[in-house]
């Protein structure tokens, strides 16, 4: 009975999977359809003629962007946060929370028009800075969590051997909390990868078109080409897929842990 | 001597908390706090985004009211709040005790797998369920199959179907994510309390309600916090599924907000919805986690 109850739950999950998938590798067109069943050919004419290598070219340069700002500005402050004590911390601490909540919709409007006049649309600064602010205000609460959770004792006997903060939290906190700034890293890459609106909007020409947002713009002018689009969309999917597979249970913890609880 | 000198660099200064928080908070204030405020204040003036813009008080509020496509918009988010977050809540929490109750094996593959839809881009989500709805699609040709013809219909293109369509997909994609997160609460439930219970004579549904849901009630708080969030943000979805057609019949308030400021030029009224969205948010998570402490206490 529970296998059932798995068996049927799995296959409703996979099947649109699955579907994308199949539909990736079948014939683009009728002449292509004498030649085979199977295509894998169209994965190179999306990669080309699709652009989407372009595309992923841009994905990745705005996450390593974006991941490696986030990261680091993440751990400076969550280090402060989650070690010091100083007047204004837990104020200062709420102001950063409020940006996990803050829907992208709320900051995208007077963001535009404003980077706008300061003609900084359309460059990689427009699409990828918003996100590492987003970032950053989920780094910075994941990582006050790390370090508030890190033995005293550590710190104290570090800070009499006469290590200076930024010696202990770069030579011990950061090696000890590899597991923790996995996560983050995970998480913000996948955030970054699949994120629409921001790069929609900051990239109006189109010069720093991401993966989501290409894909976007191919459904809407072929309507015919399903098999390449199907190719694109797994081509999209790809990167944070195979991410996943490796790291699941950075992800799972993660997305578990990283609801803001308090 | 060199001990006093090297005691102070130690200790840092009563500065160094912020000057390690100074860059975050440069970014982050920069690019989230100053446009936050920048949209409360431009929600107040009527400006298409490049003549002068004029002030109007709160008119912008008060037209979202008269305005019949806004009030649909925001009807459809609470309409998504079902989809996305009461359904696989439900669902969840019966899968979840199935599944801790019983010992059955490859749990950790099914994990794997009803968790995939929240790694995948909700872009490459839309393109295969439009697949699926398609007048050819998947569901048309099993409906076919079964000799259920009469039902078949473009679902996305159908006034009546595009809504609860849209709805399904976040369904498919927030019950994982649910699941497995009330699966690890419940998995911390101590066995004696379920021998005890069955001591007492407790059935299974007797069980699932007086131990199960009350005890994982912490992660159905946040559950529902996620997912009521995530179907209140929905955008990319109807961006690339129905564009919020046929009609305005699957529009959402973050899908208006790209509209009204980016296609329509009313940059104005544009802010104006979102900031209403932001406050909704807000409050609905406040709620929801207000409601949940008072049961808990």
């Amino acid at each position: 009975m529970n296998y059932v109850i798995l068996a049927v739950v799995a296959i409703a999950v996979l099947a649109p999977i699955l579907t994308i998938v199949v539909a990736a590798f079948s014939p683009a067109s009728a002449s292509a359809a004498r030649e085979g069943a199977f295509h894998p050919g169209n994965f190179a004419v999306a990669w080309e003629e699709g652009r989407f290598g372009q595309y992923m070219g841009t994905s990745v340069l705005v996450a390593v962007i974006v991941v490696t700002l986030s990261v680091a500005l993440s751990l400076l402050s969550g280090y402060a946060f989650g070690t010091m004590t100083f007047r204004g911390s837990q104020t200062l601490f709420y102001l950063f929370l409020i940006g996990i909540m803050v829907p992208s919709e709320a900051i995208v409007v007077p963001l535009f028009f404003d980077l706008r006049s300061l003609g900084l649309t359309d460059t990689v600064w427009a699409v990828a800075l918003p996100q590492v602010a987003q970032s950053i205000a989920f780094g910075t609460y994941w990582m006050r969590a790390y370090f508030r959770g890190v033995n005293r004792s550590i710190i104290e006997a570090a800070r009499l051997d006469g290590a200076s903060p930024k010696r202990i939290l770069w030579s011990i906190l950061i090696p000890m909390g590899r597991p923790a700034i996995t996560t983050m890293v995970v998480l913000m890459f996948m955030w970054t990868w699949n994120e629409f609106l921001i790069p929609l909007v900051m990239s109006p020409t189109g010069e720093f078109r991401t993966a989501p947002l290409g894909l976007a713009l191919f459904q809407g002018q072929y309507t015919q080409g399903t098999a390449l689009l199907a190719a694109g969309a797994v081509l999209v999917a790809l990167p944070v897929v195979i991410v996943y597979v490796f790291l699941q249970r950075y992800f799972i913890r993660g997305m578990l842990d990283g609801a803001v609880k308090e | 001597m060199a001990g006093a000198v090297r005691r102070t660099s130690t200790a840092g200064n009563r500065w160094t908390p912020y000057l390690f928080i100074l860059p975050a908070f440069l970014v982050y204030g920069a690019v989230v706090l100053y446009p936050l405020a920048r949209s409360v204040h431009l929600s107040l003036f009527d400006w298409d985004g490049l003549t002068l813009a004029t002030f109007v008080g709160a008119d912008n509020y008060v037209a979202i009211l008269g305005d019949d496509r806004l009030i649909a918009a925001f009807g459809h988010a609470f309409v998504f709040i079902f989809f996305y977050a009461v359904l696989p809540v439900s669902i969840g929490l019966v899968m979840a005790t199935l599944l801790t109750r019983s010992r059955v094996r490859g749990l950790s593959v099914f994990r794997t797998i009803i968790f995939l839809p929240q790694v995948i881009a909700m872009v490459v989500v839309a393109v295969a369920w439009r697949q699926v709805y398609a007048p050819d699609g998947v569901l048309n040709t099993a409906l076919r199959t079964v000799g259920l013809d009469s039902l078949t219909r473009a679902w996305l293109g159908d006034y009546a179907f595009s809504l609860p369509a849209v709805g399904i997909i976040g369904t498919w994609v927030s019950t994982g994510l649910v699941t497995v997160l009330l699966m690890a609460g419940m998995a911390r439930i101590p066995v004696e309390q379920f021998e005890s219970a069955r001591l007492d004579g407790a059935g299974p549904i007797r069980e699932f309600f007086s131990i199960i849901v009350p005890a994982v009630r912490a992660e159905t708080t946040v559950a529902l916090t996620l997912t009521v969030v995530a179907s209140l943000k929905t955008f990319d979805l109807i961006y690339v599924t129905t564009g919020g057609g046929p009609g305005s019949s699957t529009t959402v308030p973050s899908y208006e907000v790209y509209r009204r400021a980016f296609e329509l030029g009313q940059v104005g009224s544009a802010a104006a919805v979102g900031v209403t969205l932001t406050v909704i948010i807000f409050l609905i998570s406040l709620v929801i986690n207000r409601a949940s402490d008072r049961a808990t206490s």
